[in-house]
């Protein structure tokens, strides 16, 4: 665009206002300020001149290519739909195994496992602390026999399968890679993704373990051990999900998740690995809100960004190290418990948001989340919602369809400028652990979740069916109920592996794991042998917990 | 200034989302109540030692893991056994409303669910407390 | 001593008797006359330093340090209220959660204005009813900023300063009257970088003070590596020592009994007064440039 086509432009702006100002005398707006769900303020009209400081190219580019502003691969879902990943896992490996095989024949093209709490804490189901929780929100594994039992009759070498698994990831891949040469698929078939991400757990999720340093260490660990012995797998999946989840804005969700990737990225560096031999396989993981336009800007503006810091910052010479590859999964605190029904349509729109934002998989949320663990049916629905976006609603047709769109675009360089503002501030304090431990980062996100609630109280925000149109409902009915005999029958199933399996094994390997912790060798070959003597879970974790110590929370309120 | 009124807001269980915790301390904070905040992890009795020892008038809870209707009767119960059974008890969180007939039945005051105002959590703490 | 083990283990009327005193609800002074003679066991240590020092953290460290010699222990935990509601959010305790249903340890959050008469005179009361009750270490937790918090830790035996490496301009700028109450330094975090650094300019820091006969020294400890705390304890028990011998606890002693009583004649006199039915009065006259205050306060008192 040239000056003079500005000057056009901007002379008709000036009319436009002009005009605008006498109507709205008359006829006031709705708001005397319009914002986004992240309370960032949306001007009345959006124009070239919004973007006139990005570079077709540079800035924007060509999908596939740096910065990837418009996807990872040049023909997007004109090639293969994105991976339709449910979250799911409930009570005993015996019915999760049940679900999964329900899902893959319903379509779904990997698995995802919802691990119940314990496991994620790294506690059997016969610890203190485990009590009411076991299979509450996911599968309870206790040992190999558990996994095994999830994945029968699941050729580990057909699916991809994702594990939503942080503190003791180590453990789980281990038994999974266990389960996969007991099956006899061998470890580089291996395809799915580890949580793996503590840095977001200490920032909004929760179920940390250890400390920030052997934190970080088990992770690059895991990294040098899967680059050479399982490489089809992701590592990570650097979430920013629960930081969105914990009420963050759209830029913090951003800024705070590319920070903990930076420090995941430094201290593998610092672990002496080679950039392009791990950056390819590090994922994320986004949350998809209600503020469609907003969302897909940020979508696109995480892309753009996370490439500009691995080339520039880092210097990667591979573009898959540049490339960010993201899982989303629908804002659970979107969901509301008044009028579950609308929260069908809510889904939908924050599926639109991640496919228009090039989404690489995507777990819908189901209608009843905001009052139970979904059903089955709520779950089919939840679904088929994706595939109503992928099959009907044209919007996979073509790439990156909103590029150029005046807003869209200003909206992303809006979310990169002050997501990359954090990053610095993060920098500043000496990188994302010690922005954490000074309680930066949640505080932040607090001040956020803080003013959201404020905003819904006043009634600034609206809420269809909370703070608006309510209407009187009955209390609904058919929820979920996870049978409290689960966490009986799983301490039964401990109490006769202990007694069968071969116990001297067991404290052998155990001890050979407490050496390798406090030594500097990689955990991983050690994990794997224990795992497959039949040591438990919280056996192994009490060994790191001794050696390691325990993470103790800042309080950020 | 009259004595405020003093509410240990705690976690039972396993689950570590603290939004909804961490909003209600604020919104009682900025009612001009004295919150005791125990962060997450704590087992019925923790949450009850802390409640005998800082003497609150209020113990509120948060929990979305859904052991609800294992955890929060046994810390009525803890309470009461300290002879706390003028302590008011408040829960919030994903809790179905069949298991909050359950829960009223075993002493928890009020039950509130997502989507409750924090307004109505401090009208709701303020009339009910034992002057 | 039989008895304190009784009183102790009665968590709740202990409970109760803080908020009476704090609050100087009904009765409270009823409780603190009751209680007085069998104060001044409790070796009482304030705790103070920078906010994110780990101060709860070290606090939890050396409480469970004392609990394990068979110890009873008392922890005053004080945060400050928000100005604005008259709210506060006391979070301290989380870092003590898994000592809080020790047999031998009691916990208890304070606002900083949630008190009648002044947070020194509630804390000063509270730290009497555990001290009664049984305590024999009273820490006493604040965040080292105001000058309220100075006068808290006028209470304690011992004054524990907490600074961690990294605040190294902080150290500048802290008020000199603050660096003075600290009787024992600690560089907490030691697994930090330039924990070593910080201790050297916390010792030239201190050599610039007036000199006195206790030079404060400094120890680096690590409260979540639990290193370096036996080195602490020995120089709080150097510290403990050094006073014992120079008289210093009794003085500290008269001074906290002087400045009890005369709290309690100001309550005393400022009720009694503004009782009085020429009070109002005189306040007006008063503005009114009728009389000037010497005089109206020269009759209130006659």
């Amino acid at each position: 665009m040239d000056e003079k086509q500005r000057q056009v432009i901007r002379t008709a702006l000036e009319k436009y206002e002009e005009d605008i100002k006498r109507t709205i005398t008359r006829f006031p707006e709705r708001k005397n300020v319009f914002y986004t769900a992240s309370k960032a303020e949306v001007n009345r009209l959006y124009t070239p001149l919004d973007m006139q400081e990005l570079d077709p190219l540079e800035d924007i580019g060509i999908p596939g290519s740096y910065p990837f502003t418009r996807g990872v691969q040049p023909n997007m879902y004109r090639g293969r739909l994105w991976t339709m990943r449910m979250y799911a896992g409930f009570a005993t490996a015996e019915e999760s195994n049940k679900r999964y095989k329900f899902l893959l024949e319903q379509g779904q093209s990997g698995l995802s496992v919802a691990f119940d709490l314990p496991t994620q804490i790294g506690y059997d189901s016969d610890h203190t602390l485990a009590e009411g929780e076991v299979g509450k929100v996911g599968v309870a594994i206790d040992s190999l026999k558990d996994m095994e039992t999830l994945f029968d009759g699941i050729p580990l070498d057909k699916v991809s399968t994702s594990m939503t698994i942080n503190a003791p990831a180590s453990i789980l891949l281990a038994m999974y890679i266990a389960v996969g040469e007991k099956q006899g698929v061998s470890k580089d078939k291996l395809r799915g993704t580890i949580q793996n991400d503590i840095l977001k757990e200490y920032i909004a999720r929760g179920t940390y373990i250890f400390p920030t340093a052997p934190s970080m260490r088990l992770i690059t660990d895991i990294f040098a051990y899967c680059s050479k012995e399982v490489p089809s797998w992701n590592t990570i999946s650097i979430s920013g999900y629960h930081i969105r989840e914990a009420g963050s804005t759209a830029s913090q969700e951003v800024g705070f998740t590319l920070a903990d990737g930076i420090a995941y990225v430094e201290a593998a560096l610092e672990a002496g690995l080679d950039i392009d031999s791990f950056a390819p396989r590090l994922s994320f993981f986004f949350n998809a809100h209600n503020d469609l336009l907003e969302e897909v800007a940020k979508f696109r503006a995480a892309r753009r960004l996370w490439a500009r810091i691995m080339k520039e910052r880092f210097g990667a010479k591979n573009p898959k190290s540049m490339m960010m590859k993201f899982h989303t999964q629908t804002g659970g605190s979107t969901l509301t418990a008044q009028q579950t029904e609308n929260n069908i349509v809510r889904v939908a729109i924050q599926t639109l948001a991640a496919v228009l934002g090039g989404t690489q998989s995507l777990h819908t949320n189901s209608k009843d989340e905001a009052l139970a663990l979904p059903t089955e049916e709520s779950v089919q629905t939840a679904l088929r919602t994706q595939q109503i976006v992928a099959y009907e609603s044209g919007v996979a047709n073509t790439v990156d369809p909103l590029a150029g769109s005046y807003y869209i675009e200003a909206k992303t360089t809006e979310i990169e400028n002050e997501a990359m503002d954090y990053i610095r501030r993060i920098d500043d304090m000496g990188g994302a652990p010690r922005a954490i431990d000074a309680g930066f980062i949640q505080r932040e996100i607090m001040d956020a979740a803080y003013r959201y609630q404020i905003d819904i109280e006043k009634g600034e925000n609206i809420v269809v069916g909370v703070n608006k149109y309510q209407v009187e409902e009955p209390s609904p009915s058919g929820l979920l109920r996870v049978d409290l005999s689960v966490g009986e029958s799983q301490k039964e199933k401990l109490r006769i592996l202990r007694a069968e399996r071969d116990n001297e094994a067991v404290a052998a390997a155990l001890e050979k794991l407490r050496l390798t912790c406090e030594g500097s060798e990689n955990v991983m070959p050690v994990v794997i042998e224990a795992v497959k003597t039949y040591a438990t879970l919280g056996e192994i974790a009490d060994v790191m917990r001794d050696v390691f110590g325990e993470y103790q929370q800042s309080v950020i309120i | 200034m009259e004595k405020p009124i003093r509410v240990l807001v705690a976690k039972p269980g396993l689950d570590g989302h603290d939004r909804g915790a961490k909003v209600i301390a604020r919104a009682l904070r900025d009612a001009g109540m004295e919150v005791i905040y125990t962060g997450l992890r704590q087992t019925p009795e923790q949450i009850v030692a802390a409640a005998i020892q800082e003497d609150v008038e209020v113990v509120a809870v948060s929990i979305l893991s859904g052991a609800h209707a294992t955890l929060l009767p046994k810390i009525r119960d803890l309470l009461n056994e300290e002879g706390a059974q003028d302590m008011l008890f408040v829960a919030g969180g994903v809790i179905p409303d069949e298991d909050i007939t359950f829960l009223k039945e075993k002493g928890i005051a009020a039950v509130f669910t997502p989507g409750t105002a924090t307004t109505e959590v401090v009208s709701f703490i303020q009339e009910n407390v034992k002057k | 001593m039989a008895n304190k083990t009784k009183a102790w283990k009665d968590r709740r009327r202990i409970a109760k008797m803080i908020t009476t005193v704090e609050n100087a609800l009904p009765g409270h002074e009823k409780v603190l006359q009751d209680i007085y003679k069998k104060t001044g066991n409790a070796y009482i240590i304030g705790i103070t330093g920078p906010p994110g020092a780990g101060k709860s953290s070290l606090t939890d460290a050396l409480a469970r340090a004392y609990i394990d010699m068979g110890k009873r222990v008392g922890v005053i935990a004080i945060d400050p209220t928000s100005p604005f509601s008259g709210g506060s959010i006391l979070g301290d305790r989380i870092r003590m959660n898994e000592l809080s249903t020790h047999p031998q340890m009691f916990i208890r959050s304070m606002g900083t204005r949630g008190q009648l008469g002044g947070l020194s005179a509630a804390t000063h009361s509270a730290v009497m009813v555990l001290d009664a009750c049984g305590a024999d270490i009273l820490f006493i937790e604040t965040v080292g900023v105001g000058q309220s918090e100075v006068e808290i830790v006028k209470l304690a035996d011992t004054v524990l300063m907490v600074m961690v490496p990294g605040l190294g301009d902080d150290i500048q700028t802290m008020k000199a009257g603050i660096m003075e109450i600290g009787d024992v330094f600690a560089v907490n975090k030691s697994d930090l970088p330039g924990a070593d650094r910080t201790k050297l300019e916390l010792k030239a820091m201190l050599s610039f003070l007036p000199p006195k006969e206790w030079r404060p020294p400094v120890c680096l400890v690590s409260a979540t590596e639990k290193e370096g705390l036996e080195e602490l304890m020995e120089a709080i028990d150097e510290h403990r020592t050094f006073q014992a011998e120079h008289g210093r606890l009794e003085q500290r002693r008269m001074r906290n009994a002087q400045e009890a009583l005369l709290a309690i004649l100001r309550d005393k006199m400022v009720e009694r007064v503004t009782k009085d039915p020429r009070y109002e009065h005189l306040i007006e006259q008063i503005a009114e440039k009728e009389i000037d205050p010497y005089e109206a306060a020269r009759q209130l008192m006659d």
